[in-house]
């Protein structure tokens, strides 16, 4: 189609050999040299006409065009670079924002897992009517849903932990997914190497010592080596057999955690140290999926599940209580992560429409302003027999260059910041990362976006093109006329600014939310305290030797200097996780889940936590060392519990309460409420049990100094590996490990923060836009009034008293606007509350520092108007 | 390019859309029928229009090549380089097996349409160009 056919030249040359046959034809007639020619070259006709409608009848007429237009257009804007690189660079920035979140809704939320048949696979959740699904289960649960439904291909189970992982000698630490035997079975995953785990491999807890690697783990830890299937490697101290390796593109089930290798869940003990497979009611099991049959939909599948679940409601009403299911997507662990993730990510999306939105406002009304500028140039090539189509259409060329180089330029921009993101590891801990990969979805969406605003704004100008008469304005010079009406220019820059004050409200309101977490109450003191987690179920201790050795290692960093406390806790308040247990009134027989009163976090902690951690408490007293196994079962409470469970006229201390098992705890003490599992979290109820009552294999040490936390690390360090020098050790500040918590208001910030500084930069070159040309286009009307002796305010309203009405408007409708989004952004930002005084004036001053900034050179410019050098012009 | 020029430019232009509109159908049918004796160069094609038609049809010779390169497009005609009679180099068109469909089709509507307008004018079949 592009390819031509014959060249001009050719058709030149034949029309050459043309007259020459028929001269020479005359000659033979018998005329002369002289009269032969001027016969042949009469009867051809025009040969100039037959070369054009050569040049016409060739099918790249369009092309040819279009080139010209390209050639001409690329001149016209190299002729202004200001007002181009500010067009390619607003563009940039809308179609980038645009494609990077395009690229993460992809990849996270639109793309399935990297999985066969990845479109029937559901996860199942336990629906629940306080805190609404949740993908943790029971493992007898578990089994009774896979062994009794009839809808799904094999139900898997999965859970994911930490281990040590010794191939000789050289401890370290990994993360595994525990997964059920017929896990790969589910998946219809085929290994890379070796086998994969097999249901039929397990035989009742612990009986099945086997681990398989993932691709990355395998090759980096083992460097593709071929034999390592087989080998023996010691996890925890427990032996255990390589069977394979999975395939490279497989990362596990969830998408932002891959794990290094899958162990048996039935060997639980091993690796965490409790078995906790016979305890319905601990519902420790991250998740439960499987591939619905096919011909059955997702409907039948709950009703299937629904009926398991009345059975184990009617046969386990303590564990169960009313227990019904419903299904979700596996990706991002159904609604646990997805839910928030999904939603932010479709307002990202909107508020990036936005922004681009705003961005061809702004590059429409600096069109249209050219057009107007150019009205002569239009004049011209109308009267010179252009049509005026042909000139919308160079107009339209000129449009999607700027749209084209503006569209390459974000895209590669976003394809930058895409990559970053997909290396980024937010957390030193665990291995989490963003599976972003801008792909061709990601390339595809940036082309269109950058042909529809080319589009866009390039239609802006066109009715003042079709209404140009060229006759009036060849004449008359310049078309001004004096009227005042609303033109299309201003209706654009009110829309653009009433979007940039929407983005600017909503990251002001982001920030305040995240200003607010971090100095709201987190019940702890984060700063100058370390936390250490020493894995004694890694080194090999059991349950019983843990007690001493914790008290040994707590009196032995206790004397270190510099430090003023130190404590021991199983799990860390604002850690990336936490554990619930519920809890009922003292009087209480019937233990059903609905019986119960709260349902706190529990955390167990040493003597001494509560000094480390920097949590106050307000009555009673707190651990001993004489709290142990033999002592009355005791706790410690927040203040959020006691109201809770007697009520605020009464004193707490003394009372009791009883958890699921029956036993009675006495409360013993007060502490102030806090945080717990995440900043944002409403107000919480929390309980503590002493150490030595409630063991645990996981240990957590809290250790405050009294000056930078980070220089005892060393020490702390050394003192241990004295003391054990197997003992894997993980070490960090208290703050740097709370940025787990605040990671996801953090991020949310960020990208609200990003998209708040591009709305009010887009703002400012709008506004700069529009007052420059207004301030250019009436400069003789200011240098006369300056003249007649217009004083500076005057001069000032004259010239800019349009533009700050509009932003005033704009600014108006744009808070009102932003402050109805804010209600939806309360989902993800901390106490976003629509109605903060500081928000409000902080959105008005923004936007009136954005118009005082852009309007400041045309300002100085309008004052600057010299009438004598103006009216010695022309 | 001054007014004037500029509307006698844009009245030829108009007069030689009516002409062509006129020969349009015509002129491609007396090409492809030119062509069934054998490959033929433009020049060529001209004076054979001119001779079987003793001369009655003039030609405008430039107003071939848009009609053959028309052609050409549909596949009606194929072209390649030789050299003529003469030992001239010149552009030798050809009638492809298309092209021979079309003037069998084409040389059946026109001797309908021309009957049927010769039967409304009482002329016979003869049809003058003027």
């Amino acid at each position: 189609m592009f390819r031509r056919k014959r060249t001009a030249k050719e058709f030149r040359s034949e029309v050459q050999s043309h007259i020459e046959n028929e001269t020479q034809r005359l000659r033979e007639q018998g005329l002369s040299e002289d009269e032969a020619r001027a016969g042949a070259t009469q009867t051809f006709g025009n040969v100039t006409r037959a070369e054009e409608r050569f040049y016409e009848s060739r099918r790249w007429l369009f092309w040819d065009h279009f080139s010209r237009d390209v050639r001409f257009g690329a001149r016209v804007l190299r002729k202004s670079p200001g007002f181009t690189a500010v067009a390619v660079l607003t563009l940039a920035l809308g179609i980038g924002a645009n494609s990077v979140v395009f690229g993460v809704l992809n990849s996270l939320i639109l793309k399935p897992l990297n999985v066969p048949n990845a479109e029937s696979l559901w996860e199942i959740d336990r629906a629940g009517k306080s805190r609404g699904a949740t993908n943790y289960q029971s493992y007898k649960d578990y089994l009774d849903l896979r062994d009794r439904n009839r809808s799904f291909d094999g139900l898997a189970a999965y859970n994911i932990t930490e281990a040590a992982i010794d191939t000789g000698n050289n401890p370290t630490r990994a993360w595994m997914y525990e997964v059920s035997g017929n896990y790969f079975e589910v998946l219809r995953i085929q290994p890379f190497l070796g086998r994969v785990l097999r249901a039929s491999d397990e035989h009742g807890p612990n009986s099945a010592p086997y681990i398989v690697l993932t691709y990355d783990y395998w090759h980096a830890r083992f460097q593709d080596d071929r034999g390592v299937v087989g080998q023996k490697v010691l996890l925890n101290k427990h032996p255990y057999t390589i069977l394979g390796v999975t395939p490279p593109g497989f990362r596990g089930t969830v998408l932002f955690f891959a794990p290094d290798m899958f162990v048996p869940m039935i060997n639980q003990e091993d690796i965490d140290g409790v078995n906790e497979l016979d305890d319905r009611g601990n519902r420790w099991v991250f998740e439960i999926f499987g591939h619905v049959k096919e011909g059955v939909n997702t409907t039948q599948a709950t009703a299937d599940l629904n009926s398991i679940g009345s059975y184990l409601s009617e046969n386990f009403p303590k564990e169960d209580g009313q227990a019904s299911f419903a299904l979700s997507r596996p990706s991002l662990v159904g609604n646990f992560i997805g839910g928030p993730a999904r939603a932010f990510a479709k307002g990202l999306m909107l508020l990036a429409g936005l922004i681009l939105l705003a961005a061809c406002a702004n590059l429409g009304s600096l069109f249209a302003a050219r057009a107007a500028d150019r009205s002569r140039e239009v004049a011209l090539r109308l009267a010179l027999g252009a049509s005026r189509g042909r000139v919308l259409r160079q107009m339209f060329t000129e449009a999607l260059i700027i749209s084209s180089v503006g569209g390459v330029a974000g895209l590669w921009g976003s394809v930058v910041l895409l990559r970053a993101l997909g290396a980024w590891t937010p957390f030193t801990r665990f291995p989490i990362h963003m599976p972003v990969e801008p792909d061709a979805k990601v390339y595809g969406i940036a082309v269109l976006l950058s042909f529809a605003s080319g589009f866009l704004f390039g239609a802006v100008p066109m009715r003042q093109v079709l209404h140009t008469d060229p006759y009036e304005i060849v004449k008359g010079g310049s078309m001004q006329k004096p009227g005042r009406r609303i033109s299309v220019r201003d209706v654009l820059l009110v829309a653009q600014i009433a979007i940039c004050a929407v983005l600017v409200t909503s990251s002001l309101v982001a920030v305040r939310g995240l200003m607010r977490s971090v100095h709201a109450s987190f019940g702890i003191e984060p700063q100058k305290a370390l936390l250490v987690e020493p894995d004694l179920r890694m080194a090999g201790y059991t349950l019983e030797q843990m007690p001493a050795v914790r008290r040994k290692m707590m009196d032995a960093i206790g004397a270190l200097p510099g430090v003023t406390a130190v404590g021991v806790t199983g799990y860390p308040p604002l850690a990336m996780g936490g554990n619930t247990t519920i809890v009922f009134h003292d009087d209480t027989a019937d233990f059903r889940p609905s019986n119960a009163v709260s349902t706190p976090f529990f955390f167990r902690v040493s003597p001494g936590y509560f000094d480390a951690a920097g949590t106050s408490l307000l009555a009673g007293r707190a651990f001993t060392w004489y709290d142990d196994k033999e002592a009355p079962k005791v706790a410690v409470v927040n203040e959020l519990f006691a109201k809770r469970l007697f009520g605020t006229s009464a004193d707490p201390l003394g009372k009791y309460f009883k958890l699921r098992d029956g036993t009675r705890y006495q409360v013993i003490g007060i502490v102030a409420d806090g945080k717990y599992l995440n900043v944002a979290e409403e107000p919480t109820t929390a309980i503590f049990f002493p150490i030595l009552q409630s063991e645990t294999g996981e240990t957590w040490m809290v250790v405050r100094s009294s000056g930078d936390p980070q220089q005892i690390a060393g020490e702390v360090r050394s003192t241990l590996r004295g003391m054990d020098p197997g003992l894997p050790l993980y070490i960090q500040t208290w703050i740097k490990e709370m940025n787990g918590a605040l990671f996801a208001s953090r991020m949310a910030t960020a990208s609200l923060g990003v998209l708040g500084v591009m709305g009010a930069m887009l703002s400012i070159t709008g506004i700069f836009g529009m007052a420059a040309y207004s301030v250019s286009k009436r400069r003789r009307e200011l240098g006369i009034r300056v003249a007649v002796g217009a004083q500076r305010k005057e001069i000032l309203e004259a010239a800019l008293g349009r533009a700050f009405k509009l932003l005033a408007i704009g600014s108006a409708a744009g808070l009102v606007l932003g402050l109805l989004a804010t209600k939806v952004l309360a989902f993800i930002v901390y106490q976003a509350s629509p109605r903060d005084p500081v928000v409000l004036a902080g959105a008005v001053l923004a936007m009136l520092l954005l118009g005082l900034l852009a309007t400041w050179i045309p300002a100085r410019r309008a004052l600057s108007v010299d009438p004598l050098i103006l009216m010695r012009e022309e | 390019m001054t007014t004037q020029e500029k509307s006698t430019q844009a009245r030829s232009e108009r007069e030689s859309k009516e002409r062509l509109e006129l020969l349009q159908g015509t002129l491609d049918l007396l090409i492809l029928r030119t062509l069934i004796f054998g490959p033929q160069h433009g020049q060529g094609i001209a004076r054979a229009i001119q001779q079987t038609s003793d001369e009655e049809l003039l030609v405008e010779h430039g107003a071939l090549y848009p009609a053959l390169q028309r052609l050409e497009d549909r596949r009606w005609i194929s072209a390649k380089w030789g050299v003529s009679a003469n030992n001239r180099k010149a552009r030798f068109y050809s009638l492809t097996a298309k092209g021979r469909q079309q003037l069998l089709h084409e040389t059946n509507k026109w001797s309908r349409f021309s009957a049927a307008i010769g039967k409304i004018l009482g002329l016979g079949v003869e049809v003058k160009e003027s």
